[in-house]
């Protein structure tokens, strides 16, 4: 636990004079995550520690080295958590690096991703220059949100150094309701139960089976299952399993994709297989087709294709944007990172 | 960069150019037709614009920024003018874009649980629209009965209910923008999330400084199957406030948690007969939502910790009628301070709850010292204070004083690890608050991400974030802590 931000500092200050590019480094869990970069490594990782934690104010700040275990580990003695359930992918994960992926879980559809839960935090630019944004009250409109757009940033516009979040309280109780189905009733489902005002907190499809959980007190639980159907079960590994990507479906060497799009698209005709997360917002695709073929189809349909696992081919991980973004995204780096030393090329070619 | 004035004949190429576009009655020239649109809901600030332009498509739209773009001409995009801190204030060699037109509500998806509306839509007609398939639109400022989506986004509006549903920026999934340059973009997708930067979270508070929405696509929710409300007095407002946190460290999130001081409580009741306890220092608001069983036992919680909190009186509404009632006071707040005063001016800082009691007897402290009377109206869940401050603007003065009263309680909201504002935005009323709440290197990098979107500052030029200079001006007047502000700038 200690705060090295006068080193980081330095060490970027240093890059910013020399031109010459980082790679941003915590925990290494995500290292698989996003292009391959080359640049000195600039290790966050002994930056950690929390700085507060209130409870009653529903909020937590801490260093971006902090281990992701640690903050749950304290949020779990108060009863409270992340909203947004991310995932580890090791045990060396970090605070900075979970906040830099913007990944979450399977109750994100419920309760929101890492960006909704985001308040504040402080990073360091490409220029060096220590920078404060948000704070840890929950509404503030003071200035341009650049604590969310940090999120999902992938280090590419600046460093964080620390960062406040909203916590939750933890469900009093939480079971899952098993169904054998079809994908296209499993879709039906979930989407006919989400309008029921139902206390969902996660659904997947993987299988065969519908997985739904539920999020309550015990008798609204009893309640809801009546109403749904299917087995009740307390206490199932699914959930972290589908999480972490510990399911046998993950173990593979083929390319796993992330497709992203509207929760009741139709099942795509694409070869492989699918487990679905996110009440049918969030596919994984374990498959050999084309990445053109896939791209396609799910742009398709409004959403994105992700290159999440096994990258044999070095092709580009994110689905392309359009002109007029792109070129969003390269003033947005030019307004950050003027030297291009962040992460360059970790998110695309030129970002 | 500097705006330049248009000389006569710029202005009239610049309105016969507007006429190309668009229909004749939709551009706006003359005094008496821009008279309505000199001020938002700020009405304290008034400015008419060069010329008012009401395009009703989005092809026009762009039509009008790539003529602006070229013609280096300032744009002020507004929607209903309900704004409460000045944003669409128009600018004098500018033109008032007026979204107005665009109030169509183009598709509700009931499966999918999305409405796509254009940005004139009222918030309320969102609910009402999807009131049909049991959903409704969560964010909700009190304003909702006029306020537009396109002017929710861009001051990412909050309301009673965002302490669990969220604000603006939790509920927007699609945004369809027009650059200044006039290029139609699309940020977000149909999916959860879009690659790339968050451009949406970076859009949504934007206040009309980096592009003009032109079509949303915000997230339904099933209306809750009950809804129960409480209402909790107290002798003292720090008890108050100490309930609100027992509340909450009990892991429950009411759908609304409001707070009134004794001020409030009075005006309110002597305008609607809510039935508040008239003796009360202060009085709690709580609604809890959600599915039957679990409202009941969270109601029965809740009951329990404000009678060990200290609750003189704790009165649970015994059905939907008296719950309207309960929230009929507190809705009503602003308007009911206003039979008080002849003017009344409201905040809207956010501070940490815990320091709720150092902040009131602080206010009540300035209250005096201004001997300007203050009535407390308060987001106790989410910590969004709204002090309205009563005065007179007819009395040479008051109106100066009042405003630096206010300041001044912006001003112990950043002290104390807040923000100056929570829901209303910074606008043109409190650009000089925004010298306290950032630094030189925070304002320096918005201006870089403003530059990244409109290198010729052509939108909504002057609002939102200062200019260093102008810092530099303010702190020169304001020294605190005897620290001048933005030290390393040179004085003129």
């Amino acid at each position: 636990m200690s705060d090295i931000t006068q080193k980081l500092q330095q060490q970027v200050a240093q890059a910013y004079s020399a031109s010459s590019p980082l790679k941003i480094c915590g925990g290494g869990s995500k290292d698989f995550y996003g292009r391959k970069i080359q640049g000195d490594i600039i290790d966050v990782s002994g930056h950690s520690g929390i700085i507060s934690y209130e409870p009653t104010e529903l909020v937590i700040t801490a260093r971006a080295g902090t281990p992701l275990s640690e903050i749950e580990n304290n949020l779990d003695e108060k009863g409270q958590m992340l909203g947004f359930e991310p995932p580890h992918f090791s045990n060396a994960a970090t605070l900075g690096g979970t906040i830099a992926c913007n990944l979450s879980g399977p109750r994100r559809p419920y309760r929101g991703a890492a960006r909704d839960y985001v308040l504040g935090s402080t990073i360091i630019n490409g220029k060096a220059e220590k920078l404060h944004f948000g704070g840890e009250v929950m509404k503030n409109v003071a200035g341009y949100d650049v604590s969310r757009l940090m999120c999902g940033s992938l280090g590419t516009l600046g460093l964080l150094l620390d960062i406040s979040l909203k916590v939750i309280p933890k469900p009093e109780a939480e079971s899952t309701v098993i169904l054998e189905c079809d994908i296209q009733t499993a879709i039906d489902k979930m989407h006919l139960w989400m309008q029921q005002s139902l206390p969902l907190s996660a659904s997947s499809y993987a299988d065969g089976k519908l997985y739904v959980r539920l999020a309550s007190n015990e008798a609204s639980i009893k309640l809801a299952h009546q109403n749904m159907g299917g087995e009740l079960h307390k206490d199932i590994e699914y959930w972290q399993q589908l999480k972490e990507q510990q399911l046998a479906f993950f173990d593979t060497k083929k390319p796993v994709w992330r497709l992203s799009l509207a929760s009741n698209a139709p099942p795509l005709k694409l070869q492989g297989d699918t487990v679905y997360d996110w009440g049918g917002a969030l596919r994984w695709l374990r498959s050999d087709e084309s990445a053109d073929k896939i791209r396609h189809a799910v742009e398709a349909l409004g959403g994105h294709a992700m290159l999440f696992r096994n990258n044999v081919n070095q092709l580009d991980t994110f689905h392309e944007l359009s002109s007029g973004i792109h070129t969003m995204h390269r003033q947005l780096k030019l307004a950050f990172d003027p030297a291009n030393i962040l992460n360059p090329g970790r998110m695309y070619a030129d970002i | 960069m500097q705006i330049k004035p248009l000389s006569n004949d710029e202005k009239k190429s610049l309105i016969r150019r507007l006429r190309l576009i668009l229909p004749q009655e939709a551009v706006l020239h003359l005094d008496e037709d821009l008279r309505p649109y000199e001020c938002d809901g700020l009405s304290a600030y008034r400015n008419l614009p060069l010329v008012v332009a009401l395009p009703s498509n989005i092809d026009q739209v762009q039509a009008i920024l790539k003529l602006c773009y070229e013609l280096e001409v300032p744009v002020v995009a507004r929607g209903a003018g309900t704004g409460l801190s000045g944003g669409a204030l128009p600018h004098s060699d500018g033109v008032l874009l007026s979204l107005a037109k665009f109030k169509d509500i183009l598709n509700i998806d009931p499966v999918q649980r999305t409405a796509v509306v254009q940005p004139g839509v009222r918030n309320l007609a969102i609910s009402e629209a999807a009131d049909q398939f049991g959903l409704y639109y969560a964010p909700d400022p009190s304003s909702q009965i006029a306020c537009t989506i396109g002017g929710n986004i861009a001051e990412n509006s909050g309301g009673v209910h965002c302490l669990k549903y969220g604000l603006t920026v939790h509920n927007i999934q699609q945004l369809k923008m027009v650059t200044m340059q006039g290029e139609l973009v699309t940020l977000g997708g149909t999916g959860l999330d879009a690659p790339g930067f968050d451009l949406l979270a970076l859009m949504t508070g934007s206040e009309g400084m980096l592009g003009v929405f032109v079509e949303a696509t915000v997230k339904l929710l099933p209306k809750p199957q009950i809804a129960k409300a409480i209402l909790a007095a107290f002798d003292d407002v720090v008890k108050a406030g100490a309930a609100v946190g027992d509340i909450i460290s009990a892991g429950i999130i009411p759908a609304g948690l409001e707070m009134m001081d004794k001020l409030a409580i009075k005006a309110a009741e002597e305008f609607v007969h809510a039935g508040y306890p008239l003796d009360a220092e202060a009085i709690l608001l709580c609604e809890l939502d959600g599915c039957d069983t679990e409202v009941a036992e969270h109601v029965e919680r809740v009951k329990v910790l404000l009678e060990q909190g200290g609750a003189t009186e704790v009165r649970v509404a015994k059905d939907d009628n008296e719950r309207m009632t309960f929230w009929k006071g507190r809705k009503a707040a602003f308007p009911a301070v206003g039979r008080l005063s002849p003017d009344y001016y409201c905040m809207d800082g956010t501070i940490p709850r815990k320091h709720l009691p150092r902040v009131l007897k602080t206010m009540g402290e300035l209250s005096t010292e201004y001997n300007l009377p203050v009535a407390n109206v308060f987001h106790a869940g989410d910590g969004n204070l709204h002090p309205l401050i009563l005065y007179d603007a007819n009395i040479p003065g008051e109106l100066e004083r009042t405003e630096e009263f206010g300041g001044k309680i912006l001003q112990l909201c950043v002290e104390v690890g807040g923000s100056i504002t929570g829901e209303h935005g910074v606008g043109l009323e409190k650009i000089n608050q925004m010298c306290i709440q950032f630094k030189t290197g925070e304002l320096t990098q918005f201006h870089a991400i403003k530059n990244a979107f409109d290198a010729k500052g052509l939108l909504n030029p002057g609002k939102a974030v200062p200019t260093l200079h102008r810092c530099a001006e303010f702190g020169a007047m304001h020294v605190h802590n005897g620290e001048l502000s933005h030290p390393e700038l040179e004085r003129f």
